[in-house]
């Protein structure tokens, strides 16, 4: 029951942290380290409720739960189960296999899903998007309405309206090219889709829609760090607010609106003090180790 | 190579669209290669060429005597407007088909933040106003 007892405890911490943290301000000084640690979160909360089920079902073998696993297997199929794995362990079991199979599926469908919508967006760019030489190595579409983003994909493009390039002028254009570029080249894409599976399977659950929020925050702070590896903070913060003065769009959603959204951006990007002591990031990626490998040691030792 | 010819597909159905969009009415394939003169395009080409758009949906076709007549399925603006809406509206998982660089916000905290930016002494290039907005 030890086993059990663990996972619980980190399926717990992993719940009684998501709360404070999507809330929490230090993450955006090192917005790569917050990711870090979201997606430990994510995966040892997954692995711990699977973890959970299997340790009870699997308990009368005393092996542990990958090899309790292989075991049960083998007695099912011989059909010589022993005394000790009852209905109720049997049902455990099965739990844990359902929701390993259910968040499998969800980020299976999301990914199907993605392409799909990512397919149709691209042939549709080819036909109606063109190049023009204000927007080096973007694609511009004839619309009144400021956007610029990127499709994500083997090949990833960025995109700007017509309406970005007349709200922007040249070098706020630049650090808006040089932000997209940064979600194309370090896949920020992948680091969302997750946390979005997640929502799917569990749409209910306001925690999970916390971290889809704080999540996309921190991946849009890191391509503000990048872009500003190439551009002053002063005319991507300009870029900020003037996308943020356009349009009556998206109404606020989450935990964090998009005005905080936005706000936050700026004043993180005005503010000097920005970036967190090595220490503390060390420490931070120590508590994300210990999240994702206690469950996963639980795996795989003999109990 | 291959990926040569896909881009020259590419770039040939985006000339279809644009000469179905021109025309007001109905365009058979041999209308198609007429305007496309001077890309000197076999009649072929500009079948297989409306063939694929009409596969993809983005054209529809239909018999008149003997024969097919095309027209786009929809205007340049419909689906400029389409992909304008895949970029701005993130509601649900559509947020995980594209990165975007800033939600909109309204215009008074917008005004709000412009207000703390200039308190801070953080003159310069600032933006006095936006541009007008169509």
């Amino acid at each position: 029951m030890i086993f059990a007892w663990h996972f619980v405890a980190v399926a717990a911490v992993c719940m009684l942290v998501v709360w404070p943290l999507a809330r929490a301000r230090w993450p955006w000084r090192a917005p790569g380290t917050g990711i870090l640690l979201w997606q430990a979160l994510g995966l040892g909360w997954g692995l711990s409720v699977i973890g959970t089920a299997l340790a009870v079902g699997l308990e009368p073998y005393g092996l542990g739960l990958l090899p309790g696993l292989a075991r049960l297997g083998g007695d099912l199929t011989s059909g010589k189960l022993p005394a000790q794995v009852d209905i109720g362990r049997l049902g455990a079991v099965a739990a844990g296999l359902g929701v390993a199979a259910g968040l499998l599926g969800a980020l299976a469908s999301c990914v199907v899903d993605v392409v799909a919508a990512r397919r149709r967006h691209r042939m549709l760019l080819a036909l109606v998007a063109h190049q023009d030489p204000s927007a080096p190595g973007a694609l511009v579409l004839d619309h009144p309405v400021a956007a610029a983003y990127c499709l994500p994909g083997i090949r990833s493009q960025v995109v700007v309206s017509a309406g970005a390039l007349r709200l922007l002028d040249r070098s706020q254009l630049a650090a808006v090219l040089s932000h997209e570029q940064a979600h194309a080249r370090e896949h920020h894409d992948l680091v969302v889709l997750p946390f979005i599976a997640l929502r799917r399977a569990l749409p209910r659950v306001g925690l999970v829609g916390d971290a889809v929020t704080a999540v996309s925050l921190l991946v849009e702070m890191c391509a503000d760090d990048r872009a500003l590896r190439e551009h002053a903070a002063r005319p991507l913060v300009a870029a900020l607010l003037r996308f943020g003065a356009e349009g009556p769009l998206a109404p606020p959603r989450g935990a964090l609106g998009a005005g905080e959204e936005v706000a936050s951006r700026v004043l993180r990007l005005t503010d000097p003090r920005r970036r967190l002591p090595g220490l503390a990031k060390m420490l931070v990626i120590a508590v994300a180790a210990l999240l994702v490998a206690t469950p996963m040691s639980l795996f795989a030792l003999p109990a | 190579m291959a990926r040569r010819t896909v881009n020259r597909l590419g770039e040939l159905e985006r000339a279809v669209m644009e000469v179905l969009w021109e025309r007001e009415a109905p365009a058979t394939a041999r209308d198609v290669a007429r305007t496309l003169i001077a890309r000197d395009l076999a009649y072929t080409t500009v079948m297989t060429v409306l063939d694929r758009l009409t596969k993809k949906g983005f054209v529809h076709r239909e018999r008149t005597g003997r024969a097919w007549s095309y027209t786009a399925a929809a205007s340049r603006e419909a689906y400029i407007t389409r992909l304008m809406l895949d970029a701005l509206d993130d509601t649900g998982d559509r947020d995980a088909a594209l990165v975007r660089f800033a939600r909109s916000i309204s215009s008074p905290e917008a005004e709000v933040l412009r207000g703390a930016l200039a308190d801070a002494g953080d003159r310069g290039e600032e933006p006095e106003s936006k541009p007008g907005q169509g």
